[in-house]
């Protein structure tokens, strides 16, 4: 059997779907939050790539490449916004943010 | 044509990104004060001024970087009011920030950043490109939010705009690269291209991109049901920090949906137009009944601004010139009403502790009677009461949508807006009519001046002399995408 493009984005829909229910679901941990979040992104760069190698066009990697960076800052951002919380609260735990509500 | 002068339109853009690495630098190099922070404060505040300025010195329509970065009469209008709100809200930020001993020089530079990536949004004319913008203004923002490092309530604010804001990213991004796979392309002309070649809106990646990115962009402007973050957040950021976020950052998101459906979904119409009129209905219901029952007024007016997105995409559901221009003006009105409640906002302060609730604010015209004066005129003018600029900023979005024959919508628009009256007009009946509790400290000279200028600007709209250019320039704007 080969594997065509819609393996790799029905992959990719997988590995996203993953992550939005990971934000949502999870009750225990922020950082698992930031994985999830990580997962999504992946998601996309899988979606990128393969259309890129599919329709022959180098757009999809250079807009992938970006996105590795972007994510990068981003997990740094985030880890540094969950150490000042942790720093204030004591814990990471999701069901403790919950300061403000309404 | 020497190799510099190609960039010379993108100035505005350089000189805030500049500034901010020089303020950076200023505040690395130079002893932790007080003073040093305020006047970097104000040096940033000269920058998104010489950044304006630069914008309003561009004319006509160029393109950079291969087409990823369009300058057109449409981005202009929007810079400049992204920019005016950047600069009024650091302006709000001094009092407050000085009188807690809280002014830190990475501010005023965290906004400079969200303003340059604000700017890039506007301009952006290819998915990269506004993915790049986007993720510059958030990442700035999510800073922004937890700026305030020993509060507990600062940084949950930061925590959950952070995990809101990365989802919403990469939503956004989701939709963007299944653009990519239906068009092969990610500029907005090929993708608009592709779009308007018969049987495309029955394209499954381009129906799933459209509802990706649009979600993604709802995320940002905080369009109902993707509001969940904005309460509180604008509850537990610093108040100075509220105020930023409620102005500039939505006029680019708005900037960008408008971008997005008029140039690149244009031939796919009838698609996008019932998602932007299912958030426009959701978010004007939501935003007037769920503030009805809030006593903290931070939270009041995350309502209110959600609501004031819903009335906003109304113009835009129209899809037309005028729908476009009425978008423009509204959020041009917005960010003057937004910034001048803030002001009053900040004022609220009693023996140097922020006062929030609603209640605090009773009898105040017999403390504080200019105070209690501006106040009511914004909440009279965000309810839509002529003559004040809230009521024609309505007025051109109703009017758009009802000559795009989309009567239900303005239907609802206007019962949404009767709902809103309730809870502005219950402010200045608190102010005027109950009796009066403890006086609030005397508002300090900056703030007293965002005031008084948004609430002359707020009265002198109905003048042709204040409203008749600006309604020009929108107009002029809104061509260009057409």
């Amino acid at each position: 059997m080969d594997i065509g493009l819609g393996h790799y984005l029905t992959v990719a829909a997988c590995l996203f779907t993953l992550g939005i229910f990971g934000i949502f679901l999870n009750r225990k941990n922020v950082i698992v939050i930031l994985m999830s979040v990580e997962l999504m992104l992946l998601a996309v760069n899988i979606n990128l790539v393969s259309f890129s190698s599919y329709l022959g066009n180098l757009t999809g990697q250079v807009f992938a490449l970006f996105v590795l960076t972007v994510a990068a800052a981003e997990a740094a951002i985030g880890l540094a916004i969950v150490v000042v919380y942790f720093r204030n609260r004591g814990t990471i735990a999701v069901e403790d943010i919950n300061m403000m509500k309404g | 044509m020497s190799a510099l002068a190609v960039y010379a339109p993108l100035l505005p853009e350089l000189i805030l990104a500049l500034g901010a690495m020089a303020l950076l630098m200023l505040g690395v190099f130079r002893p932790e004060a007080q003073e040093e922070a305020g006047r970097i404060m104000w040096l940033a505040v000269a920058v998104l001024l010489a950044s304006g300025f630069a914008v309003l010195q561009g004319a006509g329509k160029q393109q950079l970087f291969d087409g990823a970065f369009v300058i057109d009469s449409f981005g202009r209008f929007m810079k400049i009011v992204v920019l005016v709100a950047a600069a009024g809200a650091l302006v709000l930020s001094f009092d407050e920030m000085s009188e807690r001993k809280a002014l830190k020089f990475e501010y005023p530079v965290l906004v400079l950043l969200a303003a340059t990536g604000m700017m890039m949004m506007v301009s952006a004319n290819n998915l990269i490109s506004l993915y790049l913008g986007l993720e510059l203004q958030s990442l700035a923002l999510y800073v922004v939010a937890a700026i305030r490092r020993d509060s507990t309530r600062s940084s949950e604010a930061g925590l959950k705009y952070f995990v809101l804001g990365a989802l919403s990213s990469g939503m956004l991004l989701y939709g963007a690269s299944l653009l990519y796979g239906f068009a092969g392309a990610t500029s907005f002309e090929a993708i608009a291209a592709a779009a308007r070649s018969p049987g495309a809106g029955q394209d499954l990646l381009l129906v799933f991109g459209l509802v990706f990115l649009l979600v993604g962009i709802a995320f940002k402007i905080s369009a109902v049901p993707f509001h969940m973050w904005t309460p509180d957040v604008y509850e537990g950021a610093p108040t100075p920090v509220t105020a930023f976020f409620a102005s500039a950052p939505k006029v680019a998101a708005m900037a960008l949906f408008i971008r997005i459906v008029i140039s690149m979904f244009a031939g796919v119409q009838p698609q996008w137009q019932q998602i932007v009129v299912f958030l426009a209905i959701a978010s004007m219901l939501l935003g007037a009944f769920a503030a009805i029952r809030q006593t903290n007024i931070k939270r009041l007016m995350a309502y209110s601004s959600i609501a004031n997105m819903g009335y906003a995409l109304v113009g835009l559901a129209a899809g037309t010139v005028e729908g476009v221009q009425g978008v423009l003006l509204y959020m041009a009105i917005y960010v003057v009403m937004t910034l001048g409640a803030f002001a009053v906002i900040l004022a609220m302060r009693r023996d140097g502790t922020a006062i929030e609730d609603i209640s605090e604010l009773a009898g105040l015209s017999k403390t504080n009677l200019p105070m209690a004066f501006a106040m009511a005129m914004f909440m009279f003018s965000l309810a839509g009461i002529p003559p004040l600029a809230g009521f024609f900023a309505k007025l051109y979005v109703f009017m758009a949508a009802i000559k795009a024959e989309l009567y239900t919508l303005a239907v609802i628009g206007v019962l949404a807006s009767v709902v809103g009256a309730y809870y502005y007009l219950r402010i200045v009946k608190l102010m005027f009519f109950d009796e009066a509790g403890q006086p609030f400290e005397p508002t300090l000279p900056k703030e007293r001046a965002v005031q008084w200028v948004a609430m002359v600007l707020v009265i002198a709209f109905v003048l042709p002399i204040i409203s008749a250019p600006l309604v020009e320039a929108a107009a002029a704007a809104a061509r260009t995408l057409f």
